[in-house]
């Protein structure tokens, strides 16, 4: 919405933006402070690295004592750099509507009259890209501490193992985002439960192929899970033989995974927002 | 007679302070769910945390658990368990109270002991890493082959390293308590940041030897090596000395430097406390809210 003001007339005139324009606006709104705001605190950017680099350079250690082949350095290195993407869809998406609740922004965003979805996706285009700098310092620091090389076999597998993993993963985070709204206290300790867990059925740190078949399976819910995969296996060609399925085939259920997780968003965020109006309890703050 | 009654009140107000903040901390860490759900939550994390370890180890030995450095691994980050759990949990008290429930401008004016407040809450941790740390080492005994005989442990070792060490961490908790409250915005963090540094140059799961030369140094100076390398050799005393890093020393010479840099570390925690806490009071910090 926008409003203009005449000077020599007392009259307003209103502009009031709607269908594709407002949505496009909501999006660019709630994106504006994840991609300009966040980068005015530049101690934040230390402490977002710092996190991932410190869990990525205590594992290649213990792989190094271990003496383990090089790819694993790689490995290791790689799924510091998804850790960041976790952390953020975790803390920055899947919580972000319980503590608009905390902080009492919840009920404007209710009773605004922008599209809740184009919130949610500001939201995600705003830390996929925010988080995306993060994860490439990441690489950059422990590709040059530990002197990781890649050798890419296909480019265009790449691009869209990637892109496909970006748009299931904060896809997920939205659908979560609504989820955890009907959460009280125990969204924080959910949130914190996800963290250790997925690390470990995910294959953040290791090649997915060492968990079982169907341990590999039902982690794939979670679409780092199946992205990694198949990245670590166009990114380290000698990874082929640790790859837990072949990259077409994870390709394929990264899209149908991004298609799930963006519909089950849009019908989620539709039922909390009808129980929002209807019960009008929902954005009240629980401490 | 009167400064008998003072005494006597003012050991009452500690207690007080101590004994109602870890109450409080039980029942914020607790009850948000059912003691069932709790249990599960409070052991799942560490115990998933010691399983990326143990199959790292797998892949890479092809499942040589009985090698010694996979106890030397196990059991330091098993005993690590404890620094995350007991530093950030007397930290967070500071943010709890101060940002999420807004409560510490209510505890400043109220007659309690401030320190030995946010010690009381960071109890609950202590609590539920205990429960973490017992339930780590008994899964690697019973499915790990972790070499733990119950009759060759060195107890009168191993308890007081370990008490001392819970102590020496409660005190750097203090410290990180002091920063958190001339922080603003990222202080969550605080915690979790220097749990992880510690990590990399404590020695808790990988000899020191494995990081380059001019880190080490680092890792020499943190009391926590000296604290896991005691815990390790107390209960598996010919393993543990297997690794170069500490085998010249004897468990006499780690135990005084673990007393010393411990002493160091407790007297520092307790200074920038309360050089911290002065200044936070002298700027209107205690009720600020900044990045809930």
């Amino acid at each position: 919405m926008q409003k203009h003001e005449s000077s020599s007339s007392t009259t307003h005139v209103t502009h009031k933006d709607s269908g594709w324009r407002l949505f496009l606006r909501t999006v660019i709104a709630r994106a504006y402070p994840r991609l300009i705001g966040q980068q005015r605190e530049p101690s934040w950017l230390i402490f977002e690295v710092v996190m991932p680099i410190g869990t990525t350079i205590a594992y290649v250690l213990v792989y190094k004592a271990l003496r383990a082949p090089e790819e694993y350095i790689g490995f290791v290195v790689m799924g510091g750099a998804m850790t960041a993407f976790w952390m953020n869809v975790l803390w920055s998406m899947a919580s972000q509507l319980y503590w608009e609740k905390e902080t009492g922004n919840l009920a404007l965003y209710i009773i605004a009259p922008n599209p809740k979805m184009a919130v949610l996706l500001g939201m995600a285009l705003g830390g996929m890209a925010a988080t995306s700098l993060r994860a490439l310092i990441v690489i950059l620091i422990g590709s040059l501490l530990f002197d990781v090389t890649y050798r890419v076999t296909d480019f265009m597998q790449l691009f869209a193992v990637f892109l496909l993993t970006m748009v299931a993963l904060y896809g997920m985070g939205m659908m979560l985002a609504s989820a955890f709204l009907l959460f009280g206290r125990e969204a924080w300790n959910l949130v914190s439960l996800a963290q250790e867990p997925i690390f470990l059925v995910s294959g953040f740190f290791f090649p997915l192929k060492a968990l079982p078949f169907w341990v590999g399976i039902i982690a794939s819910i979670v679409p780092v899970t199946l992205g990694m995969d198949a990245m670590r296996q166009l990114v380290f060609p000698s990874a082929f033989p640790f790859g837990f399925l072949d990259v077409r085939t994870e390709i394929a259920v990264l899209a149908g995974l991004a298609v799930v997780f963006l519909v089950s968003a849009k019908w989620l965020l539709d039922y909390v927002e009808r129980l929002a109006v209807r019960e009008g309890r929902l954005t009240e703050s629980r401490r | 007679m009167k400064r008998k009654g003072g005494l006597a009140m003012n050991r009452s107000a500690l207690w007080r302070s101590f004994r109602l903040a870890t109450w409080l901390g039980w029942q914020i860490e607790s009850n948000w769910t059912d003691p069932f759900l709790f249990a599960i939550y409070s052991i799942i994390k560490p115990i998933t945390g010691a399983a990326i370890l143990v199959i790292m180890y797998g892949v890479i030995t092809q499942g040589r658990f009985e090698d010694p450095m996979f106890p030397y691994l196990y059991l330091g980050n098993a005993f690590y368990i404890y620094v995350g759990s007991i530093m950030t949990g007397v930290s967070w008290a500071v943010i709890d109270d101060r940002e999420h429930y807004r409560t510490l401008k209510y505890v400043y004016v109220a007659p309690i002991h401030i320190p030995l407040y946010l010690l009381g809450r960071g109890v609950a941790r202590f609590l539920t890493g205990s429960i973490a740390v017992v339930i780590t080492i008994a899964a690697g005994v019973l499915f790990l082959s972790v070499p733990l005989d119950f009759s060759a442990i060195q107890w009168g070792l191993f308890l007081p390293t370990l008490l001392f060490g819970v102590f020496m961490l409660t005190m750097m908790g203090l410290l990180l308590a002091g920063l958190t409250l001339i922080m603003a915005r990222h202080e969550f963090i605080i915690g979790e940041v220097t749990a992880s540094a510690l990590y990399i140059f404590s020695g808790a799961a990988f000899p020191l030897e494995v990081l380059p030369p001019w880190l080490r140094p680092i890792g020499f100076a943190m009391p926590t090596t000296y604290w896991l390398e005691l815990l390790r050799r107390s209960l598996v005393s010919d393993v543990a000395q297997a690794f170069p890093t500490l085998s010249i020393l004897s468990n006499a010479q780690l135990l005084s430097i673990l007393i010393g840099l411990g002493v160091l570390f407790a007297a520092l925690g307790a200074l920038i406390f309360w050089f911290c806490d002065r200044l936070a009071r002298e700027r209107g910090l205690i009720d600020i809210t900044t990045h809930y």
